[in-house]
């Protein structure tokens, strides 16, 4: 191929990347230094206005509450991913595990949030079980509660996390374990000190691509948590704010922040991952 | 026991992963069988009035599913041409905007839905850009570019370029070798690509509730409208069996681009 046509082939992606991804973002960054028009939009006088609000008692807790919620939804969701990928990784019939782990993932996302509202709603499937071993005497309310919205919001993260995982271990040699298992250390010892180092990356990668879309949800604590206090996430806070209020600024501020915090996650791990390329190829030569 | 790699199965790895695969599994079950549930709330009976509801008295619920699939259909062809073509562009060649364009491709994958979502409606709203569903389909068309991009890319490392210099050798021109060579080669992923593109499309809740006004409903949109206000919202369980079981054939069809689209 002499003549160079990459310009070409990515000219149509470009002008649609920019137009609609690029140039709305810079927007949004744009209008939260301005000042909200009552009616909607934005009057083109600077003002920080949109960050003084973000930045009050209020909204501090939203964050405070997304932030724990972050952490814990996160935790669990790694405590249950790691074990399962590597029970995938060892076994023979990875092709069938993978599509146990993937097809359900598949199903459409609100008909499976509202599935688990079906299961802890008050007259929902968990209380009636319950009720008929007679473990409780009246229904519970499982929904609306931070718990809840912790433990769905694992369950929508896990093929996000088992895959990254499960890519890490494969990669794995595993044996290293066995010349450990030879030189007398026991199986959880040796999983402790010579496959989670190796696979730190994969780790690392896991709770990224776990933690930043669950840092920004919405549908999770709305029907969930159902707006609850303790459970009303910073997604929630943007759409409220912009559909709710008519306010533009302070959703557009919120937005940047969450924008900033996203990239400088995804980027630190791609520099970490591109640097522990150059020190493994550097150390190889 | 031995497996592939000579270690013990671990067992305390496979009873997590069944017990995962169940907390994963189980709601899908649990909202087919209420949709049979003939009452309300508890159990009355068997019955199939859900079902007869769904299909004789929620238009809304049709006119949204149509809306779904028209918007779909049309992001992922649109989507696939735009992106396949950028994967070709960013395999093969090094070209002033290169770094520029992998580096927007990353931030559209990577940002959460509602970035993506307010993003879109502050700009189309500011540009008075008012299509309806046309605007739906112009922010699908944007956030799955990306996905189409990079699936196509992964097919296109994996395949040896010797192919190329060869048909170049025996004097194909250029057109020649993106038809009769790239594109039947990378036809796998586009596929994928497209199903990819179309699924993410029909999922998407967050966006078109940002972007969508009020003719213009996709399904996941009139599904929440229905759990939330409507007094027969049991019909929501009906649509989901519906939904999953297309969910399962889709997936049974596509199975031989499965691979593809999990390698990504």
């Amino acid at each position: 191929m002499r003549k160079n046509l990459g310009f070409r082939y990515t000219l149509l992606a470009m002008i649609v990347t920019t137009t609609l991804t690029i140039i709305p973002l810079l927007i949004v960054i744009f209008y939260s230094f301005l000042t909200k028009n009552s009616s909607g939009g934005v009057i083109y006088q600077f003002s920080l206005d949109a960050y003084r609000t973000i930045f009050s008692k209020e909204y501090a807790l939203v964050l405070k509450d997304t932030l724990i919620i972050t952490f814990w939804a996160t935790s669990m969701t790694m405590l249950v991913a790691l074990p399962c990928a590597y029970y995938m990784a060892l076994s023979r019939h990875k092709d069938i595990l993978m599509m146990i782990i993937i097809v359900p993932f598949w199903t459409n996302f609100l008909v499976r949030i509202f599935a688990w509202k079906a299961i802890l709603e008050a007259n929902g499937f968990l209380n009636l079980i319950l009720l008929k071993l007679g473990i409780i005497d009246t229904p519970f309310m499982f929904l609306y509660n931070r718990t809840a919205v912790i433990v769905v919001l694992a369950y929508t993260s896990l093929p996000f996390a088992i895959l990254p995982l499960y890519n890490a271990i494969e990669k794995f040699d595993f044996s290293l374990l066995e010349a450990a298992r030879d030189l007398g250390s026991g199986h959880m010892r040796s999983l402790a000190k010579i496959l989670i180092p190796n696979i730190r990356g994969g780790i690392v990668a896991s709770m990224v691509f776990v933690a930043i879309p669950i840092f920004g949800q919405y549908i999770v604590p709305q029907l969930i948590g159902g707006g609850n206090a303790g459970t009303f996430m910073l997604g929630q806070q943007i759409a409220n704010v912009f559909f709710n209020e008519r306010n533009w600024p302070v959703p557009s501020a919120i937005t940047t922040l969450l924008m900033f915090v996203t990239l400088i996650g995804f980027f630190a791990v791609r520099i970490r991952t591109s640097q522990k390329n150059r020190d493994y190829l550097a150390k190889n030569k | 026991m031995n497996n592939l790699q000579g270690i013990q199965t671990p067992r305390l790895s496979r009873v997590v992963f069944i017990l995962t695969a169940i907390f994963l599994i189980a709601p899908l079950l649990i909202l087919i069988a209420y949709s049979f549930n003939g009452g309300k709330n508890s159990w009355t009976g068997f019955s199939l009035r859900w079902y007869e509801i769904l299909f004789t008295r929620k238009e809304m619920l049709w006119q949204a599913f149509f809306n779904s699939i028209l918007v779909s259909i049309t992001a992922g062809i649109i989507a696939t041409i735009v992106g396949t073509l950028s994967a070709i562009g960013l395999h093969w060649y090094r070209f002033r905007t290169k770094h520029y364009i992998q580096v927007s491709n990353f931030i559209a994958l990577v940002l959460p839905e509602i970035v993506v979502g307010l993003s879109l409606a502050i700009f189309l709203t500011s540009l008075k850009i008012n299509l309806g569903l046309g605007n739906v389909i112009l922010a699908h068309v944007a956030f799955i570019i990306p996905f189409v991009t990079l699936m196509v890319l992964a097919r296109l490392d994996e395949f040896d370029s010797s192919i190329i210099e060869a048909a170049e050798d025996l004097g194909a021109k250029d057109l020649q070798i993106l038809t009769k060579v790239i594109i039947p080669i990378a036809k796998p992923s586009i596929i994928g690509g497209f199903v990819t593109g179309v699924t993410l499309s029909l999922e998407d809740f967050v966006i078109t509730l940002f972007v969508g006004g009020v003719g213009s409903t996709t399904l996941p949109v009139a599904i929440n409208n229905t759990i939330r206000k409507d007094p027969d919202s049991n019909v929501v369980y009906a649509l989901s069996v519906i939904l999953i079981a297309g969910t399962v054939l889709l997936v049974f069809t596509a199975r031989r681009f499965l691979k593809y689209i999990v390698k990504t």
